[in-house]
């Protein structure tokens, strides 16, 4: 009897420790960005990192004004995702509620493979295709832009959200559909009205998915915007986001200088602001939970 | 086959059904049903699982017609009007004819907006006519002041008989004039299944009502005609009370008596 509990314990404990370990992970690393970010505070001191001027290698003043590199973060990301989200969403409701078997049988396999390309391949399409495109439909001097980064960076994430949502989508009870249509609602009411809202949750969590995955796509972004680290709202402006800094600059950077530490400042806000984004998709999630 | 008709034919037939068969796929499940349903009166379907009752009932609001490969032939009219005619709204159909499932099923949102689900999609806008019609069905489902405090929280949260009664409920927002019940009471305790029997002895006077049950006693307590099905195909259908004591068909009798099924 005794032994048995012992077991149960230590089952119970190992199970505590696996748990554990992604938290301890997250911990870690937000140390390690911590220790290796943390002397930028006494030299040249936090405030220089709320300035507009991103200049890490001068003859003259070195500036680390992270601001330009947080606006072109954001700004490819919530035109990605305005992008992303209602042709993800359209897409799966499309694919589990619309689409013959045949449809469904070509087109869940095709956005699976689409989901697999690496991004360095999706950069190469970003720069040869999508950009010129961008760049005649604008009237632009180049095609290297914020939009096109979005465009980009919406393509990858829609894999992603179309097959989370999906799954959501399919998982909604029948009983539910066959209650909207046995009150005379239209196939499309019935899809619009309670199935879409019943599945909300999960289509949440996919489009959140999918932000994730543009807020932190480094390559394709460094390819197509054209990194120019200034301050703008304009998607045909272009931009430089805080991964394609990060990528750019890390390999070249004295260890242990201002610049390496100021690049780490920027690992820390790129972290707190994917936090950010999960601690929205809880709230907004458990909002919708309790109606 | 001889049309099944009321002896008391005072009551005035609402549905009409004849030879109807019915497929799903190559599968036939129902065999030749004639049947002709009274107004205003509650008619009980009987019979061991799987003999189509639910198939049947299905058939009247064209249900059916969401599952791929299914088949039917022969006539069924509501108010002397062919329902498969392709000129038929289903839409109008499904508002006319209301169902209630065996699972309640109230959508995952507030009470308010699962009663006043059907009139918005059929074209009620104010806010102040909502209102008045979801009052009004949840009085009639004898739900109002369970709930009147509650009307913008979750339906989910309601115990089985409520959600039960709010489906009905929501059903007769539409006012529709069948309704459809499927075994309404089925995964209820009893003091929630007293309360769905007299809600539809309530009802009866106001809308023609066809309900699927297991149960003899459901059917004898609540029913004025009852039809028995056996293996897709209509066996006897008549008043309850003669149904229950002389039945014309052996088959009915040992049925109704328990000897199986
Ligand atoms: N969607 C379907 N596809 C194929 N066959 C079906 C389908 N639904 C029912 N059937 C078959 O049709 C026959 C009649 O089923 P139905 O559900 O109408 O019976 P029922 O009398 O309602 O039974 P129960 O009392 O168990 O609910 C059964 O043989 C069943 O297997
Ligand atoms: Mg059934």
């Amino acid at each position: 009897m005794k032994k048995i509990v012992t077991k149960e314990k230590s089952i119970k404990l190992i199970m505590l420790l696996a748990a554990s370990t992604s938290i301890f992970i997250v911990l870690l690393i937000f140390l390690f960005l911590a220790k290796e970010a943390a002397p930028f505070i006494f030299k040249p001191g936090l405030s220089e990192l709320f300035t507009a001027r991103w200049v890490p290698v001068s003859f003259q003043k070195e500036s680390f004004g992270i601001l330009p590199l947080v606006t072109g973060s954001l700004l490819v990301t919530i035109i990605a995702t305005l992008i992303a989200v209602p042709i993800g969403v359209c897409g799966a409701i499309y694919i589990s509620e619309v689409a013959t078997s045949g449809e469904r049988r070509f087109l869940k396999p095709f956005i699976e493979l689409l989901a697999g390309i690496p991004s360095v391949v999706i950069g190469f399409f970003g720069l040869t295709v999508l950009a010129p495109l961008v760049k005649s439909a604008f009237g632009l001097q180049t095609g290297l832009n914020a939009l096109t980064g979005a465009l980009l960076l919406a393509l990858m994430a829609i894999p992603t959200i179309v097959s989370i949502s999906e799954d959501a989508i399919r998982s909604v009870p029948k009983s539910y559909k066959e209650g909207s249509l046995a009150l005379g609602a239209s196939r499309l009411e019935t899809i619009w009205k309670v199935t879409t809202p019943a599945a909300l949750p999960g289509i949440i969590a996919a489009s959140m998915l999918g932000m994730g995955r543009v807020v932190g796509e480094t390559m394709a972004v460094m390819m197509v915007t054209g990194n120019a680290a200034q301050i703008t709202a304009s998607p045909l402006e272009s931009v430089r986001t805080m991964t394609a800094t990060i990528a750019a600059e890390m390999g070249e950077v004295p260890f242990g200088s201002v610049h390496y530490r100021a690049l780490f400042c920027v690992g820390i806000v790129l972290l707190l602001l994917t936090f950010t984004i999960n601690i929205i998709a809880q709230r907004a999630l458990k909002k919708y939970r309790d109606i | 086959m001889v049309k099944m008709t009321t002896e008391n034919n005072k009551a005035k037939t609402k549905i009409s059904v004849t030879n109807l068969d019915f497929y799903y796929s190559a599968v036939q499940a129902l065999f030749d049903i004639s049947i002709d349903v009274p107004a205003k009166q509650v008619t009980a379907l009987i019979g061991p699982s799987g003999c189509g009752k639910s198939t049947f009932l299905r058939t009247l609001n064209r249900m059916n017609d969401t599952i791929p490969g299914t088949k039917y032939d022969g006539k069924i009219r509501i108010d002397d009007k062919d329902i498969y005619a392709p000129s038929t709204d289903v839409v109008a159909l499904r508002k006319k004819v209301g169902m209630v499932f065996q699972k309640s099923n109230p959508f995952p949102k507030s009470i308010f907006d699962n009663i006043a689900y059907g009139p918005r999609i059929h074209g009620t806008k104010k806010q102040s006519e909502l209102s008045e019609i979801v009052e009004k069905s949840l009085d009639r489902s004898g739900l109002w002041n369970e709930v009147k405090d509650r009307l913008h929280k979750s339906a989910l949260k309601l115990s089985g008989g409520q959600q039960q009664r709010l489906c009905i409920a929501r059903a007769l927002a539409v006012d529709p004039e069948i309704l459809l019940m499927d075994e309404p009471a089925s995964a209820l305790d009893p003091q929630a299944t007293v309360k769905i029997e007299e809600l539809i002895e309530e009802l009866r006077a106001d809308y023609t009502i066809i309900i699927v049950t297991h149960n003899m006693q459901q059917a004898a307590r609540v029913s004025g005609f009852t039809a028995f099905f056996y293996e897709g195909k209509l066996v006897e259908f008549g008043e309850t009370e003669k149904l229950f004591t002389k039945p014309q068909k052996k088959h009915t009798e040992d049925y109704v008596t328990g000897r199986f099924g």
